[in-house]
């Protein structure tokens, strides 16, 4: 396990100016606060809760506005709590949605705590488990792994220019976030984000 | 098949009727052909779960969207959407109407349908989730259309159980 050298931070750090026009949903904990600390916007949704359905929110999302470009921001413990919605995901096909997966092969936003660190509890990443070879087995036309930031950068700006489903596979550092602190509460978050994503929809069609 | 397609044209005519773009479903008997019409409605879009509790998720996706939307499944996929119900519609207050084919009451010769039937009210009134029946094709709209109203304006999940007598028409 670990060993890698890619940064969640540095990941976002790439693609955070791409993110503009984007719907964004992302997981809770170290994703959430990473984005978060980079600068939040009424367009980025973090799901606190409900591990595994960032990407349902997301394929509602996509269905819905076929126009805008989704994005979710997943993690390996959300990810193997709904493999199904990977199956979902890939048979609805929509092609405006990125499934960008932080795999850390640990639970460390909820064990990254406990006694021991994020050794206390690894994903079944972290035994051999691949997450994209799942992904593209399901049906995904487009998933691959990537473990350097050039990589992910490159995928992750091809994609998201595209118009095909997409999955990558970051396998990054179980480093915790510099902090977890957001200054935004859930409810708040709950509001704005649909009120940013029908504004401009509206918007655009006037 | 005893499933009567009458009366599942009159549920399907009732969702459109709400103004809903997208159903979530996963089939049971007694929702084949109400699946069916929302494949073959050019103007819905049909999501085909893997599991129920995804289907929260994608109605919560969807009503950030703007779209209206419903989840078709039956006693065991409520139970198994609980946790997405609990953590994504009720803690984040998003509308959500769900369609349940109520198995497992008087009249149920399945024995497997038997126990997820009896659970199915006393969870839904242990979450604080509004419920009612349809058990006749004629209070099928106007009660689905409360229940959208409802779940629309206290932004959380409301239940409607789709009965036996509405659903299968086979003699007793």
């Amino acid at each position: 396990m670990g060993g890698a050298e890619l940064k969640r931070i540095d990941c976002l750090k790439a693609i955070y100016p791409e993110l503009e026009e984007c719907a964004v949903v992302t997981i809770m904990g170290a994703v959430a606060a990473e984005l978060y600390s980079l600068g939040h916007r009424p367009n980025f949704f973090y799901l606190e809760h409900a591990m595994g359905l960032a990407s349902s929110i997301g394929l509602g999302i996509a269905l819905s506005q076929p126009s805008r470009k989704v994005v979710v921001i997943d993690g390996d413990g959300s990810v193997l709590m709904n493999l199904g919605g990977l199956t979902t995901l890939a048979r609805s096909r929509p092609r405006n949605l990125v499934h960008l997966i932080f795999d850390n092969e640990t639970l460390l936003s909820v064990g990254g705590g406990a006694p021991g660190g994020y050794r206390w509890f690894t994903t079944a990443t972290s035994t051999g488990t691949d997450l994209a070879g799942i992904a593209s087995a399901a049906g995904f036309p487009r998933a691959r792994t990537v473990r350097e930031l050039e990589d992910f950068a490159a995928a992750a700006l091809d994609a998201l220019k595209g118009h095909e489903l997409s999955c990558i596979v970051a396998k990054v550092d179980a480093e915790m976030p510099k902090s977890f602190l957001m200054d935004l509460h859930m409810l708040e978050n709950r509001f704005e984000f649909p009120r940013a994503l029908q504004l401009a929809i509206k918007g655009r069609s006037e | 098949m005893p499933v009567s397609v009458a009366n599942s044209q009159v549920v399907y005519d009732a969702i459109k009727h709400a103004d809903v773009k997208l159903v979530s479903a996963l089939p049971e008997t007694w929702l084949v052909h109400l699946i069916r019409m929302a494949d073959e409605d050019p103007e819905m879009t049909l999501v085909r779960l893997a599991k129920e509790e995804e289907g929260v998720g994608v109605s919560a996706g969807a009503h950030f969207a703007g779209v209206r939307s419903v989840m078709l499944m039956q006693n065991h996929g409520f139970l198994q959407a609980i946790n997405g119900i609990v953590g994504v519609s009720l803690l984040y207050k998003i509308p959500l109407l769900m369609l349940i084919t109520d198995r497992g009451g008087f009249g149920e010769k399945d024995p497997w349908q038997t126990e997820g039937g009896k659970h199915t009210r006393p969870v839904l009134d242990a979450l604080h989730i509004a419920h009612e029946d349809l058990t006749r094709p004629d209070e099928v709209e106007p009660r689905l259309a409360k229940a959208m109203a409802l779940a629309q304006s206290s932004l959380s999940p409301v239940a409607l159980l789709l009965g036996r007598d509405l659903m299968w028409e086979e003699p007793s």
